[in-house]
Parts: structure tokens; sequence; C-alpha cells
């Protein structure tokens, strides 16, 4: 984006502009899976607030959210249900696989509890058990900087 | 009627009250969020003071760890450049901060007080692969934050606990 010196008038691309349209309103959707789903809820509260970034509004139904905040473990039976959600967003759409036992399975070392990216093209991984609302807020910050740099799947490349 | 009006005047004072009190939010990126003393964040991999590495390869840490994240392999040390005090040093330790559940099991067992939970906790990735922490990104020179070295994990270090500091067999 770039301010003209001398006319009143502000010149940027459109690619730049759709990203930071993107970037600046990334909808979560409204799907908790286990504990991390309570730091998830207070992410909204007044102390953390992500309606900053334009990010507070938790949709109920995957057809009008952005993101996918994977919180919490994913049992075996649930895989199938969030391939469905997942789907079921519009593009662009980004996951954020949010503490341990989504990411790799974390304490868990049994068949049932699965690592969200074998169905799912992840974005941002949040470590911690559960990770603080902060941390989580951080991935946020992750995330805008990767749509941003124009990394993202389904729409552009994806930067390994 | 006078009693709705009453009801609205209320509800305003509660409100205006709320428009002159300290606003709640803290301005995350710009500011850092006030953490408890006792937060366990990323884990960092200490040295002496004169430099030598506290980590003697003894994998107590792997041991305790509940979702088996650490991986230690302990080599001799050399006689004529120790890397640690004492036989053995770290040759390898890596932890996968994915799979770890940050409960300072690893802190506790730890012998020499090498392994120490920090506050620090931004350490959100794009990949797995660059989550497994080795020790390039664990060991530090200066620990994180002073008040760390005032806690009690490092009171324990104190002569007596830990090795000599200058090498060698003990």
């Amino acid at each position: 984006m770039e301010m003209s010196p001398h006319q009143p008038f502000i010149t940027t691309k459109l690619d730049e502009f759709v990203r930071w349209a993107q970037a600046s309103a990334i909808w979560p959707m409204t799907m908790g899976l286990a504990c991390c789903a309570i730091e998830m809820m207070s992410i909204v509260s007044p102390r953390y607030d992500t309606s900053r970034f334009g990010a507070e509004v938790f949709r109920s139904s995957p057809r009008q959210s952005d993101l996918m905040i994977v919180s919490g473990r994913v049992a075996r039976k649930m895989l199938p249900v969030l391939r469905q959600l997942y789907d079921q967003m519009p593009d662009p759409k980004w996951v954020i696989s949010m503490g341990a036992c989504a990411s790799t399975g974390g304490i868990f070392d049994n068949y049932a509890v699965t690592p969200v990216d074998t169905i799912l093209p992840v974005d941002v991984y949040v470590p911690g058990c559960p990770p603080s609302p902060d941390a989580l807020i951080y991935s946020l910050m992750q995330l805008r900087r990767e749509i941003e740099a124009g990394g993202k799947a389904n729409v552009l490349a994806r930067n390994a | 009627m006078l009693q709705a009006v009453g009801g609205i005047i209320a509800g305003m004072a509660t409100t205006l009250k709320y428009l002159f009190k300290k606003k709640s939010t803290i301005d995350y990126p710009r500011e850092p969020y006030p953490h408890p003393e006792r937060f366990r964040g990323v884990h960092e991999l200490r040295r002496y003071d004169d430099g030598m590495e506290r980590c003697i390869g003894c994998e107590l840490c792997a041991v305790a760890c509940p979702a088996n994240c650490i991986t230690v392999i302990g080599a001799e040390n050399d006689p004529q450049h120790p890397t640690a005090p004492g036989e053995r040093y770290g040759y390898r330790y890596e932890i996968d901060m994915l799979r770890c559940i940050f409960c300072g099991y690893c802190e506790e067992a730890c012998p020499t007080d090498a392994i120490v939970l920090t506050p620090r906790f931004d350490i959100a990735d794009y990949t797995r692969d660059r989550l497994i922490f080795g020790k390039d990104k664990l060991l530090v020179d200066d620990p994180f934050t002073q008040h760390l070295a005032n806690t009690e994990s490092a009171f324990k270090t104190e002569p007596g606990v830990a090795p000599p500091p200058s090498g060698g067999a003990p």
C-alpha cells in the first residue's frame, strides 16, 4: 500500500489488498474438542480480546468461518467429522493445530488419538498442554504473517 | 414508569462506571502478558559460569518425561577439552516441543539443573520439524530471565550438588 504524496489517492496491488483483507478478519469456527477449548474460548474475553485483530466472531457454521482451531485431542471417531467440517468451509481456509494432542498426540501413545495433520493441512502448530491464550494469540499472529507473506494452501502455494 | 427510568439509570451507571475503569485488555503484541513467577514455558539448557555445559547426559529427564518427548544421547568427554564437568556430557539433546506437556518433571529430575523451563511461550510455528528443538536452540549462554535464577530450583545448584566446575574425572 502506498500513499501518493501529491494526489489524494492510495494505490495498492489487488493481491496485497486481498491478503490484507484476509489477514484482518479471520473468523474461527465454534468447535471445541477438549480441554484446549477452554483456553480457546478465553481468547475472546476482555483480557485477551482477539477482536483487536478481527478474529473475535466465532461462527457456528463452517460455511461462514475461515479458521478451524483444532483445540484438543482428535479421537479416531472424530476424524471423519473433522474432515467433513473442513471440507464444508469455504476457501480460503486455515487450520491451527492447538496443543500437544492435536499436533502430535502428546502424552497419548495409543491408537485412538491421532495427530490432526494426518487428515488436514495444518498451517500453524501451537505447543503447550494446553497452550495459554497468549500462545494461541501468538499463533494467530503467525498465521497473519503467513497470509500476508502469501504462503497459503488452496489459494497460493504453501511455503514448506 | 418511574421504576423503568430508575432501571435505565441503574444500568447506565454500571456502563459509566466501566467506562472510566482501567481497561483489562492487554495489548499483547506490543506489551507482554504478565505471567506468574513459576509459569512453565519453553525449556533451556544452562551452562556453568565458566561456560561448561551443565548437562551430563544421564537421561534422567527422558525417563521422567510422561510424554516421552526428550531424547538424550550421552557421550564420553574428551579429557583434554571437556564439554561438561565429569565423565560424560549430553552429545545430543532434543525436545519435541509439540509432544511436550510442560509439566516440569524434567526440571525436577535433573541432578545438575541443566534443563530449566522459562516463561517463554511464543514458539508457534508452521512445521512440525521446526518445533523439534535441538541443542542449538536449547543451549543458552545466559539464562532467559534473572528471576529464574532466583527460584527454588536454582538454589539446589549450590556447591555440593553440582559437580566441580573445572572439569576432569571426579
